[in-house]
C-alpha cells in the first residue's frame, strides 16, 4: 500500500488518525487505484460483498424467530412466513439470496478463470476464495437443513453420510456430527450454531482477500502489469464505485423479480412437507448451484472415490495457479485456451444437467465423460497449453497504442471485442 | 457493455431452461385461468370464500389445517370475511383449552386467534381412521406439490375408472394424476355436495377450482402484498438504475473512456 | 452555458442520492417492523375474565400481553377511603372516580411504574400495593403515595362484556 503516509487535515482527524488509522484506510480505499479498463464482469466483486452483508442481515433478522428444534422448526419457518412482520419478505429474500450469491460467484469465479487472475502474484487471493466458496457451500447446505422439510432432513441424511465412505473412522465420525444415531435435534441445533458463524468466518475472509488483492492491484481484460497510479489507473472512488452501483442495481432488479414473483421457483416442492424419517421423497437433488459437484459424485460407481472425485473437483482449484503453465494471464491473448475455456463451462453445464437428472441409463454415461473431462481440463489440458500454444503478442499498456497512432485504450478493447466475439 | 448485456442474458437463459426441465416430470394438468397468477394477480375474493366453504364442509373432516388461525380468514388479502363473520365462524367450532382453575382441560366457542381445529388428535390418529394414509396437512399443500396449484385442481377431478390390467384393492382409487395413479383419498367433490350462499352452482370443476384458490391463499396468505411490493420494487430499481447509468456517464466522461 | 451544465450535473447526482437514500430506508423498514408484535401476538391482545366466583375483598391476578393485571373487587369502606384522599396529598393526582367507573371493581395493571416490579396486595402504609423491589407504597386506588415510582399503576382498556365478565383490551 503505497498510500499509508496519507495526512488528514484536520486536527481532530490526524489525533485520532496517529491513534487508530481509520483514516488512512478509508482514504486508501477510495483512493486505491484501479485499471480503467475493468468490464462488467469485474463488477461481481462488489456483487459479492452486498449478497454477503444481505444474507448476514436478514439471516440475523429471522434467527431473531426462528426455532432451532425438532418438533417446531418447520412451524417457526412458518410462523415467519404468515405472522412476522414482513417475514415473508425477509425469508424470501435470504433463500433467493443464497441462489443470488452462488450464482455471483460462479460468475466471479469463471471471469477469473477467463483472464487468468488466479495466475502470480495472485494466487494467495485466489485459494482465499476457494476456502470462501468451500465455506459457502458449507453454510448453504446447513441453511437449507434448518426449514426441517423433507429435503432437509434426507439432504442432510445424504451429505453427512458421505463422510461414512472414510474407512474405519467413517461411521464413528458420522454418528459424531449427528449426535445421535440418524439426523435429529441435536444435529439440527448444531447446524443451526455452524451456520450461523460460518457467515462471519466469510466476512472474515473476504476482508483478507481484499486486503491481499490490494497488494498487487486489480487484474484487468488486457492481463498485463500496470502501473499504480497511472494514467492507467482511476481512483476506487467514484469511478469503480458507481460502476459497481450500476452492476449491482441490474442485478438486483433480477433478485427482486425471484423473490417477488417467483420466490419458490429455485426450490425444491418436498421442502415444504414437514420431515419425516420414515419416508424418503422420490428423488433427492441438492440446490442447483451443487449439482455439478453431485454429479461427479454419482459419476463414481465407488462409495469412497465418489468422494474423493467429489472434493477433489474443488479442491484441484487451489492448485490451478501452478497448473496452469501459461506465462500470459487473459484468454485474450490465448486463442486455444479460449476455446477450451469455454469447453470447460459448457462441460460444468451439463455436470448440473445431469446432476438433477436421475443417475441412471444415458444421464449416468454423460456425467461420467463430462466428470472425465473436467479432470482432463485441470490436469492434462491446461499444464500443456501452456507449452504448446502460440499466443497473440500482448500490447504494452492497456494505453499505449500497439500498432501505433492511437491514443487511447480503444486499441487493446477493440482487440478484445473482436476476439470474444 | 453490450458483449456483457448479451453474455449474461445467455446465462440467463440456459439456467432457466434447466431449471424448467429440472421440474418434475411433465403431466398435462388441467388447465383454468388463476387470478392470483402474473405480475398484478390477485385473489378472487368469491373464489376464497366459496373454497372455504368446501374446505370447511368437505376436506376438513379428514384434513388439518394446523398454520392458520380464524383471524386470518378477517385478514387483508384473504377471503376478507368481516371480522364479525370471522368471530361467528371461529364461535362455531369447540376448541380445547385450559387446564382451569380446577387443573381441568374443558371445551369452549373458538376465538380469532385460535388455530383452525384439527380434525384428529395427532398423526397416528389420522392413520388409524384413513386406512394407514395420512391426510396431509393443507396450510402449505400447494406448495408441497411439484405441479403445485394445477396439481391439485387436476387431481380433484381426475377420478376415474381403473384402464384395463390394473386392479385395485379395496379403499384405493384410480386418478389419472396421482403420483403412480393410486390414491387412498376417495373421489371427495360430488356436484351439489356443497349449497353456495352466493347462488353460483356448485359443479365438481367450480368446487374445484375454488377450493385451490383457497388453498393457494393458505400457502401463501400474503402473495397479494409480494406482488404489489414487488411491482413497486422493480419500477423503483429501474428508476434508480437509469439515474444511476447517467450519474456514471457524467462521471466517467470526465476520463474520456467509454463505459 | 458551462454553468448551465453543472447545474444539470448536479441535479442529476443530487437526484441519484435522494432516490438511493428512499430505497435505502424502505429497506431498512422492514428489518425494524420484524421485531415489532406480530400479527399473533397481536391477536391475542384481549383477555376476558369470569369475575363471577369474586365476593367482595378479593383480588385476583390474570395474565394480559405477558403482565399481570390485578382485579379487586372493593369493599364499602375501601371505596370510602379511596374517595376520600385529597388530591393535593397526591404525586399524580388523579381522582377515583376516573380510575374505577364501577367503584366496586379496581382493574389495573400489576407493574410498579418505577421499574416494573410487579407489587404485593394488601401492604404497605396505605392498605393498596407495595413493590418490593424499592418501596413504592400504593394506595386502593392504585395511586403512588410514596416511594420512587414515579406515577399511579396504569388503568388497561377493559369493558364489562356482562356482568359476570370483565375484556381487558
Amino acid at each position: 500500500m503505497s498510500d499509508h503516509n496519507y495526512t488528514p487535515q484536520s486536527k481532530v482527524g490526524k489525533w485520532f488518525n496517529d491513534r487508530l488509522p481509520l483514516l488512512t484506510l478509508a482514504n486508501h480505499l477510495t483512493d486505491y487505484p484501479t485499471p480503467k479498463n475493468l468490464n462488467y464482469w469485474w463488477t461481481f466483486g462488489g456483487i459479492l460483498t452486498f449478497c454477503l452483508i444481505t444474507q448476514i442481515v436478514t439471516g440475523l433478522t429471522l434467527a431473531m424467530h426462528y426455532i432451532a428444534h425438532a418438533d417446531m422448526a418447520f412451524e417457526s419457518v412458518e410462523h415467519i412466513m404468515r405472522d412476522v412482520n414482513y417475514g415473508w419478505l425477509i425469508r424470501y429474500i435470504h433463500a433467493n439470496g443464497a441462489s443470488m450469491f452462488f450464482l455471483a460467484v460462479y460468475i466471479h469465479i469463471f471471469r477469473s478463470l477467463f483472464y487468468g487472475s488466479y495466475k502470480s502474484p495472485r494466487e494467495i487471493i485466489w485459494i482465499i476464495g476457494i476456502i470462501i466458496y468451500l465455506l459457502m457451500m458449507a453454510a448453504a447446505f446447513m441453511g437449507y437443513v434448518l426449514p426441517w422439510g423433507q429435503m432437509s432432513f434426507w439432504g442432510a441424511t445424504v451429505i453427512t453420510n458421505l463422510f461414512s465412505a472414510i474407512p474405519l473412522v467413517g461411521e464413528g465420525i458420522v454418528t459424531w456430527l449427528w449426535g445421535g444415531y440418524s439426523v435429529d435435534n441435536p444435529t439440527l441445533t448444531r447446524f443451526f450454531t455452524l451456520h450461523y458463524l460460518i457467515p462471519f468466518l466469510i466476512l472474515g475472509l473476504v476482508v483478507l482477500h481484499i486486503w491481499a488483492l490490494h497488494v498487487p492491484g486489480n487484474n484487468n481484460p488486457v492481463g498485463i502489469d500496470i502501473q499504480k497510479p497511472s494514467k492507467d489507473t482511476v481512483p476506487f472512488h467514484p469511478y469503480i464505485v458507481i460502476k459497481d452501483g450500476f452492476a449491482l442495481l441490474m442485478f438486483m432488479i433480477v433478485f427482486a423479480f425471484f423473490v417477488f414473483y417467483t420466490p419458490n421457483i429455485l426450490g425444491h416442492a418436498d421442502n415444504y412437507i414437514e420431515a419425516d424419517p420414515l419416508v424418503t421423497p422420490a428423488h433427492i437433488v441438492p440446490e442447483w448451484y451443487l449439482l455439478p459437484f453431485y454429479a461427479i459424485l454419482r459419476s463414481v460407481p465407488d462409495k469412497l472415490l465418489g468422494v474423493i472425485a467429489m472434493l477433489s473437483a474443488i479442491l484441484i482449484l487451489a492448485a490451478l495457479p501452478w497448473l496452469d503453465t501459461s506465462k500470459i494471464r487473459s484468454a485474450v491473448f490465448r486463442p486455444l485456451y479460449r476455446q477450451f475455456y469455454w469447453i470447460l463451462v459448457a462441460d460444468v453445464l451439463i455436470l448440473g444437467y445431469v446432476g438433477a437428472m436421475p443417475a441412471e441409463g444415458l444421464y449416468l454415461l454423460i456425467a461420467r465423460v463430462a466428470t472425465a473431462y473436467y479432470f482432463l481440463h485441470f490436469l492434462v489440458i491446461l499444464p500443456l497449453l501452456g507449452f504448446r500454444e502460440k499466443t497473440i503478442p500482448l500490447p504494452l499498456s492497456i494505453t499505449d497504442p500497439v500498432l501505433g497512432g492511437s491514443t487511447n485504450f480503444a486499441t487493446a478493447k477493440n482487440k478484445e471485442k473482436s476476439v470474444i466475439k | 457493455m453490450k458483449v456483457f448485456c448479451k453474455k449474461f442474458t445467455i446465462i440467463f437463459i440456459v439456467l432457466g431452461v434447466f431449471n424448467i426441465s429440472n421440474a418434475a416430470e411433465k403431466v398435462d394438468y388441467l388447465k383454468t385461468d388463476w387470478s392470483f397468477k402474473g405480475l398484478f394477480g390477485k385473489f378472487d375474493r368469491g373464489a376464497l370464500q366459496r373454497g372455504y366453504q368446501v374446505y370447511t364442509e368437505v376436506c376438513s373432516s379428514c384434513h388439518s389445517m394446523k398454520y392458520l388461525s380464524y383471524r386470518n380468514l378477517a385478514e387483508k388479502g384473504g377471503p376478507e370475511f368481516t371480522e364479525a363473520q370471522a368471530k361467528v365462524i371461529a364461535a362455531s367450532f369447540e376448541v380445547k383449552d385450559g387446564p382451569n382453575a380446577d387443573g381441568e382441560m374443558f371445551t369452549r366457542p373458538g376465538k380469532l386467534s385460535d388455530k383452525f381445529v384439527m380434525p384428529y388428535d395427532n398423526v397416528k390418529a389420522a392413520q388409524a381412521a384413513n386406512g394407514g394414509a395420512y391426510p396431509p396437512d393443507m396450510s402449505v399443500l400447494v406448495k408441497a406439490r411439484g405441479g403445485g396449484v394445477d396439481y391439485i385442481y387436476s387431481l380433484l377431478q381426475g377420478y376415474d375408472d381403473p384402464p384395463e390390467g390394473i386392479s385395485l384393492d379395496e379403499g384405493v382409487y384410480y386418478n389419472k394424476y396421482m403420483y403412480g395413479n393410486k390414491i387412498k383419498m376417495a373421489s371427495p367433490l360430488s356436484d351439489g355436495i356443497v349449497e353456495y350462499s352466493d347462488g353460483t352452482i356448485a359443479t365438481v370443476e367450480q368446487m374445484s377450482k375454488d377450493v385451490t384458490t383457497f388453498l393457494m391463499w393458505t400457502a401463501e396468505p400474503h402473495l397479494e402484498a409480494r406482488h404489489k411490493m414487488g411491482f413497486k420494487a422493480i419500477v423503483y430499481l429501474i428508476i434508480l438504475t437509469v439515474l444511476v447509468y447517467f450519474s456514471m456517464k457524467k462521471i466517467w466522461s470526465r476520463i474520456e473512456t467509454e463505459v | 452555458m458551462a454553468e448551465k451544465k453543472t447545474k444539470r450535473r448536479d441535479f442529476l447526482f443530487t437526484a441519484t442520492y435522494a432516490v438511493g437514500a428512499v430505497g435505502v430506508g424502505a429497506v431498512v423498514w422492514p428489518m425494524i417492523d420484524q421485531m415489532n408484535p406480530d400479527a399473533s401476538v397481536k391477536a391475542l391482545a384481549s383477555t376476558e375474565v369470569d369475575v363471577s366466583s369474586m365476593n367482595p375483598g378479593k383480588t385476583i391476578t390474570v395474565l394480559w400481553r405477558g403482565k399481570p393485571v390485578f382485579i379487586r373487587r372493593r369493599t364499602q369502606e375501601e371505596i370510602a377511603e379511596a374517595k376520600s384522599v385529597k388530591m393535593e396529598e397526591l404525586k399524580d393526582p388523579e381522582k377515583d372516580e376516573d380510575r374505577a367507573k364501577n367503584p366496586e371493581w379496581l382493574v389495573m395493571l400489576g407493574v410498579c411504574t418505577h421499574l416494573g416490579c410487579v407489587p404485593l396486595d394488601q401492604k404497605g402504609d396505605y392498605n393498596g400495593w407495595f413493590c418490593p423491589c424499592h418501596g413504592s407504597h400504593y394506595d386502593i386506588s392504585g395511586r403512588i403515595r410514596k416511594g420512587p415510582a414515579p406515577t399511579n399503576m396504569e388503568v388497561p382498556k377493559y369493558e364489562f362484556v356482562n356482568a359476570n365478565t370483565i375484556k381487558i383490551g
